[in-house]
């Protein structure tokens, strides 16, 4: 038996390495790691030799169908606990993940978005799921005949309790969530499949395959207000600014167009403001900067894959980064400056940039085809994302939910002086 | 065994990552049978889904020389403690990964290697400690940062024991990957430090 001949390839290099840094106090105490020593230790042996290194472990279990009516736990959590850190940590596996069947894996349909009252809606094939994140539930909205399916699109109301769906048969579809009845079907606006939508206050704008995009008054029975003409190809993009005067829109030609509202008045009440036309791909990906108004960044599809970012009042393009792959979504957070896109091919990761710098701060892994569809939670810390590999992640990659509940009441207790004069 | 080119001395990079994936698979098995982790009913259930997703996993990184060692953990059931560690180290190629060349050793030589690791394996019985207390185990790999973590895999904690007993067994080389074997078990007696 070789036992005690020394062979390099052989040896247990972090056994070794954790021997020879943190041994000594083994011995005074040979109870099990604390999680600090634990996490310390770790840390320590990546900074010294593993930083080329990813430990994972297999899930030996036969893979249990996570299912979107879930069960107690989440999967990602077999990580010791991690102790304090001082700066913000960005977890790098998704928090929790759920499964999608029959999501449509389609570039240019936006089949997920989270509502103010802060439900996620989800279209897998012909049916729409709401998803309630305060206490995990699932219910089925709505599922549509398979002649006028699949759904295309989903977009809650600004109120968080009203939502449109957009169908393959152009047709789009308002739904109350709460009494899970539908108010009425807009019809005649599009002449092929409506695959973007979205709303501002009362007006909700829908963007179809056939080029064309419209402002639906929901209130009125004669609900075509403006159209919109420029796009050529489908519009898979669509985002209306935080103060309701401008329109962005992406298409499958390349082009990206802003419109004004304020232009209405004018001898051609529905030209564009800017036609922008720098992409060399598919415009999907489409977002307003929260903190610097009339900025908004753009996404180019898999022959493009760079971020572009607009000065919309001007239409100069400000900064193009090349980000190496397929852009199909933009978020940008809300808490800090920073902004979030997520991939298809190869790696079909989601990638935090520090803006403005664009610096990479953190790429998120685990889907295993392109991230098509991202949205944000209302609370701002945590983002869903879905892919064609059938499931739906959650990171909290913009924050821990905890630390946005423990912002400083306002309102103080009544009577709480008169407690005090006792 | 695995499948071979015609010529049976070639050996290119699939047909060695198929050979040694293929020898996690057997190893894998005997290491779990012959320490007795698991009772008959959950291992018909851990053959069935975990090995084979386990094995082509690791092909795939084997194929693009991303694999640097896949570790057999042996815990506790109860207290999860590391009991019994089989660390499998391999080292690539580079040049075949990169040029795509191809190498020469014959499949009777390899074979003779990796039929001597699994008389090791199967001896081993002979020195390690009794696991006489419900076990179950983890698999981990080790591979380059650059590789996407796939849906079945998450990040993990070396899990390694304190102030083991190693024994290091044969190893075998396909002239493409070589793959060392290492077994480190908790020490049965402090007296013997």
């Amino acid at each position: 038996m070789d036992r005690f001949i020394p062979n390099r390839s052989a040896m247990d290099f972090d056994y070794a390495h954790y021997m020879l840094t943190d041994g000594r106090k083994i011995k005074e105490n040979q109870t099990v790691c604390s999680p600090a020593r634990e996490a310390y230790r770790k840390q320590l042996a990546e900074t010294l030799n593993m930083n080329r290194t990813r430990i994972l472990a297999f899930k030996n279990k036969p893979p249990a169908p996570v299912e979107l009516f879930p069960s107690e736990h989440s999967t990602a959590s077999a990580h010791p606990t991690k102790s304090a850190k001082p700066r913000r940590h960005i977890p790098q596996s998704s928090e929790r993940t759920l499964d999608a069947p029959d999501l449509v894996d389609d570039f240019y349909l936006n089949l997920l978005d989270w509502g103010s009252s802060n439900v996620l809606a989800i279209a897998l094939g012909n049916t729409v799921y709401l998803w309630d994140a305060s206490d995990s539930s699932t219910s089925e909205l709505v599922t549509v005949d398979d002649e006028n399916g699949p759904v295309t699109s989903v977009g809650w109301a600004p109120d968080g309790r009203h939502i449109a769906i957009g169908l393959n048969n152009s047709e789009v579809q308002l739904w109350d969530s709460a009494s899970n009845r539908q108010l009425r079907t807009l019809r005649g606006c599009h002449r092929s499949r409506v695959g973007s939508m979205a709303w501002n206050n009362h007006i909700l704008t829908t963007g179809g395959m056939d080029g064309q995009i419209v402002n639906n008054d929901v209130r009125i029975r004669s609900h075509v207000v403006e159209t919109y003409r420029g796009h050529q190809q489908e519009v898979c993009g669509l985002k209306w600014s935080a103060s309701g005067q401008q329109l962005a829109s992406g298409g499958n030609d390349n082009v990206v167009h802003i419109w004004d509202r304020s232009m209405a008045s004018s001898n051609s009440p529905t030209q564009w403001l800017h036609r922008l036309e720098e992409h060399t791909s598919a415009v999907k990906a489409l977002a307003w900067c929260p903190f610097q108004s009339n900025l908004l960044a753009t996404g180019g599809g898999g022959g493009d894959r760079t971020i572009k970012f607009w000065n919309t009042h001007t239409g100069a393009c400000l900064n193009s980064v090349d980000t190496g792959s397929q852009v199909c979504s933009l978020l940008w957070s809300k808490n800090e400056r920073e902004l979030l896109s997520s991939h298809g091919f190869t790696q079909n990761q989601l990638t935090l940039w520090k803006y403005p710098s664009m610096v990479k701060m953190a790429e998120l892994t685990g889907h295993t085809s392109r991230a098509l569809y991202m949205a944000q939670s209302p609370d701002g810390c945590t983002v869903a994302s879905a892919a064609g590999d059938e499931t739906l992640r959650f990171w909290n990659v913009f924050g821990v939910p905890e630390v946005a509940k423990t912002a400083p009441k306002v309102n103080r207790e009544p009577f709480s002086q008169l407690n005090r004069i006792r | 065994m695995a499948s071979r080119t015609v010529a049976k001395d070639i050996i290119t990079l699939r047909g060695s990552a198929a050979i040694v994936s293929e020898f996690f698979g057997y190893a894998a098995n005997s290491i779990l049978y012959n320490r007795g982790v698991y009772p008959e009913e959950s291992f018909a259930k851990v053959k069935k889904y975990g090995l084979p997703m386990l094995l082509t996993q690791d092909e795939e990184w084997l194929e693009a020389g991303k694999l640097q060692r896949v570790v057999m953990v042996i815990m506790s059931k109860a207290t999860k403690e590391v009991l019994e560690r089989w660390n499998f180290s391999i080292e690539t190629d580079s040049d075949v990964v990169e040029k795509g060349v191809s190498r020469e050793k014959s499949d009777r030589e390899i074979m003779r290697e990796i039929q001597a690791i699994m008389r090791q394996i199967a001896s081993s019985i002979t020195y390690l400690p009794c696991l006489d207390e419900p076990c179950v185990f983890d698999v981990l790999a080790y591979t380059d940062t650059d590789v996407p973590v796939p849906f079945t895999w998450i990040e993990s904690d070396p899990k390694l024991i304190a102030n083991p007993q190693m024994v290091k067994l044969h190893s075998f080389d396909t002239k493409i990957h070589k793959v060392d074997t290492l077994v480190s078990y908790k020490n049965d007696e402090w007296d013997e430090q």
